[in-house]
């Protein structure tokens, strides 16, 4: 094997610096190594990662701080948002994430979640929506599609029982202190160009002090959907996406500019899965 | 120093903010609630430094896990039913070696039980405060000014050995007025005298992680050998006892907290009427002084243990003792202090009768109704 | 010398406040105190009552069974208290509020119709019919003047160093109350 003298080619793709050099254990197509990347991508170009506090949950993305090369730790399940609470407090000037599943922040972490953002705490908050429990073997989860099919709901999710999905990115875009909360999607590049658009004006609104940002990302689950990688992107556009639009649910009217200010898609880096 | 006027539950909030507390997350409860108003009126004035009223005790105890990882010196306070909320974050603060400091003003229980004062939490703080191997250092005051000096000192053990130091207490130290002086004012650490393991962000150096996961068995272990040899060596520097009059004392008795002090009132009866009788008042919960019980068991004809429960503490006093010398137990329940008389009454009795002659209960489940219950189930046997 | 005094009465009529003068006239004089206050779920209108201890050696017990004196500001107080107080105690109660009469025999027993004279030290300041605010430290005078465990003008001191600041012109009609209460008891016989 020779050695490629890098003088003579353009770079096209390189690591982030904010993500270390280790192998994920994510599962083969799942997207959490994607978003991960989008996030590593926003903080190197805010260059912000020597002032970035991650906090990751308990559910797939445990081990998140393995992935991000900046301080981290890992809060009980739901309780992310509190403890980023407490990092934030005594570092207003540091910018501290949560990383959490549905699992973690719409069923145990729900408390949490709305009283950060009741508080208007400057945090940001990645929540990934793969409509079930991945981590513990697929259960049922306050996301879970009715008539889905997990561990928990083997006849499927029946609303007589449990009820409807639980739509997040809608609460919590009733609550005055959440001040930037919109719903993506990484099942296809263009979409995937958007997730990074608003993760990236999330961590700009957190700079900027505006309050709470979240940015729900339906996010794939071959392994416990029983599918294919590129079968279960097509069922986050067939299946989730008619449950959870797309879209921007809160734009606080400070934060519009934010929004404005952003590049277009196609002039960033290219991004592909991690 | 001139002596103030000071409640127990405010003395305690200044102590903390005199030894440089820099966080404080709470909720309110009963009989603790002055703690934290304490704490939203004096922080304030205090640029840099943090209040806030949490949502539930879960998150206040995950409040302070955050600011404990940030390397701050960080306060949470509650009451029993609140502290039992606490137990999930206050395991993965201990699992994470990371300092905290949580005051315990404990009421009556179990369940809503009341507001009264009680040491009904004493198995939860020594021995079960969370999931996993682990002891917080349990430090239980009797006095307000005894409650301050256990504050103001109680960071420095919790950054010493990354560890939650309780300081537990009960509603009638809480609510009471006693004189103190106050320690002076320490200032807030520096940006430079931030431990080596806080998270502060990866500036100039490699990247920091905190966590109390390790899904390797191996890996566990060892962090639990560590933890453990921790823990051992706070067992053999950091117990805290009082001793009263126990040179020459037959009769000793055992108590801490808002019961030790009472205790201390029928040491003073008792040998006002020529009873040879004295008193060990644990400081330290965990660790426990049980080697020197032991000592005094040696020497002792009887040992009656006074809780404010049915019966805890005196597990503990079982197992130093290793049966030297027979156990009794005294014990008010349901937020019920027991009174210096009704305590004298079972000194009485226990003189009155030769040590480990069967002595006997009035009562088979007489807690309430002032009756001396010999510890555990061993209840027609004087020496257990 | 120790000595423990239960104040009693309705919420709002100063029985804390009044113990608690009482303790810091203590500590100021280098007497061991404390001071514990019975605390309920009620915000308003209950009960409150306190017992503070004033004594020269360190304070065991902040409670007792059987205090020495009970000062009652109302009927429920005294219906509560005249049973406990100990044989040969004082109990003073609030003759203003509180009709029937004392039924032990073995108690010292001081009248003080506090109310009545705060009425009037009040009426004095106000120009109105006055207010029964300083029935307290009318008790409180009684009790101070019928025992040995402070001077009186340790009380005066405590007023004056720890009455809160916006009622600072009540200090003198405090002072006056204090002293019209200590009038109504002799001091104790040895």
């Amino acid at each position: 094997m020779t050695l490629i003298d890098l003088a003579n080619y353009d770079v096209v793709y390189r690591r982030p610096e904010a993500l270390t050099n280790v192998q994920t254990h994510y599962c083969p197509g799942c997207t959490h190594g994607l978003i991960h990347r989008l996030i590593g991508e926003v903080i190197d170009e805010l260059g912000i990662r020597e002032n970035t506090i991650c906090v990751a949950p308990v559910g797939c993305a445990v081990f998140a701080y393995n992935y991000f090369n900046v301080d981290g730790c890992e809060a009980p399940h739901g309780r992310a948002p509190a403890m980023a609470t407490g990092i934030k407090r005594v570092m207003p000037d540091r910018v501290v994430f949560t990383y959490q599943g549905d699992g973690d922040l719409a069923a145990i972490g729900t408390n949490e979640i709305i009283h950060a953002a009741g508080r208007g705490e400057d945090l940001t908050v990645i929540f990934v929506n793969n409509a079930n429990y991945g981590m513990t073997g697929g259960q049922m989860a306050p996301t879970t599609l009715v008539g889905q099919v997990t561990t928990s709901s083997p006849y499927g999710r029946d609303v007589e029982l449990v009820g409807m999905p639980m739509r997040v990115a809608e609460l919590i875009s009733t609550i005055p202190g959440a001040s930037y909360v919109v719903r993506r999607s990484v099942h296809n590049v263009a979409n995937i160009n958007k997730t990074k658009a608003a993760i990236k004006t999330a961590f700009q609104v957190q700079m900027a002090g505006l309050g709470l940002s979240m940015v729900e990302v339906l996010s794939s689950c071959p392994t416990n959907w029983h599918m294919t990688p590129d079968s279960a992107l097509q069922w986050i556009e067939d299946a989730m996406i008619p449950v959870y639009p797309l879209g921007d649910y809160r734009v606080a009217d400070a934060v519009e500019p934010l929004t404005k200010r952003r590049q277009p898609a196609h002039q960033q880096n290219g991004v592909t899965g991690g | 120093m001139a002596k103030e006027l000071w409640k127990g539950n405010e003395a305690i909030a200044e102590a903390a903010l005199r030894a440089g507390v820099e966080a404080y997350f709470g909720y309110p409860i009963t009989p603790q609630t002055e703690l934290l108003e304490y704490m939203a009126r004096e922080i304030p004035k205090y640029p840099g430094r943090v209040f806030l009223q949490a949502e539930s005790e879960l998150a206040a105890v995950n409040m302070v896990y955050g600011a404990a990882c940030a390397g701050v010196r960080v306060l949470s306070s509650s009451s029993s039913p609140g502290i039992s909320l606490m137990t999930e974050g206050l395991s993965y603060i201990a699992g994470t070696e990371v300092p905290a400091v949580l005051v315990d003003i404990m009421r009556g229980g179990p369940g809503l039980g009341n507001i009264m004062p009680s040491q009904g939490d004493y198995f939860q703080m020594t021995k079960s405060l969370g999931h996993g191997d682990f002891h917080p250092i349990v430090l239980a005051p009797s006095t307000v000014q005894e409650a301050v000096d256990l504050t103001y000192g109680a960071f420095e053990l919790a950054e010493t050995y990354r560890t939650v130091v309780v300081i537990l207490a009960d509603g009638a130290i809480g609510q009471m007025m006693e004189p103190v002086v106050m320690p002076p004012a320490r200032p807030v650490m520096t940006e430079e005298e931030r431990a080596d393991w806080a998270l502060r962000g990866a500036k100039d150096r490699e990247r920091r992680i905190l966590t109390s996961l390790h899904m390797n068995a191996e890996g566990l272990e060892r962090m639990n050998l560590g933890l453990q040899s921790k823990l051992a060596r706070i067992q053999r520097n950091e117990l805290r006892w009082q001793e009263t009059m126990t040179d020459d004392a037959e009769v000793l008795m055992v108590a801490f907290g808002t019961a030790g002090r009472i205790c201390s009132s029928v040491v003073q009866s008792a040998r006002r009427a020529g009873l040879k009788v004295g008193l060990l008042r644990p400081i330290s919960l965990w660790p426990f002084p049980e080697q020197r019980l032991l000592e005094l068991a040696e020497r002792v004809q009887q040992i009656l243990v006074v809780e404010m429960n049915a019966g805890q503490m005196v597990l503990d006093v079982k197992a130093a003792v290793a049966g030297r010398a027979p156990v009794h137990f005294y014990g008010r329940l349901g937020g019920v202090v027991p009174l210096p008389d009704e305590i004298s009454q079972q000194i009485d009795k226990l003189v009155s009768q030769p040590a480990g002659a069967g002595y006997k209960t009035g009562a088979s489940n007489g807690f309430g109704h002032a009756t001396v219950v010999p510890a555990g189930d061993a209840r027609a046997e004087g020496r257990i | 010398m120790q000595l423990e005094i239960v104040i009693s009465g309705f919420g709002g009529q100063g029985a804390l406040f009044a113990g608690q003068l009482l303790a810091y006239a203590g500590m100021d004089n280098d007497k061991h105190v404390t001071w514990i206050p019975s605390y309920g779920p009620e915000m308003r209108g209950g009960t409150a009552n306190c017992t503070v201890v004033v004594s020269d050696d360190p304070i065991g017990s902040p409670l007792v069974r059987q205090p020495a004196a009970v000062i009652a500001l109302n009927l429920p107080s005294v219906d509560k208290y005249e049973g406990l107080v100990k044989p040969g105690g004082l109990l003073i109660y609030n003759s203003s509020l509180v009709e029937r009469p004392v039924y032990r025999s073995d108690l010292r027993v001081i009248a003080v119709p506090a109310n009545d004279i705060s009425q009037e030290e009040t009426s004095a300041v106000t120009g109105d019919a006055g207010d029964p605010r300083l029935a307290n430290v009318v008790m409180l005078g009684a009790l101070v003047q019928a025992t040995d465990v402070l001077p009186l003008e340790a009380i005066e001191a405590a007023l004056a160093a720890h009455l809160p600041q916006r009622h600072m012109r009540w200090l003198e009609p405090n002072r006056i109350a204090l002293r019209r209460g200590a009038a109504l008891a002799t001091p104790e016989t040895a």
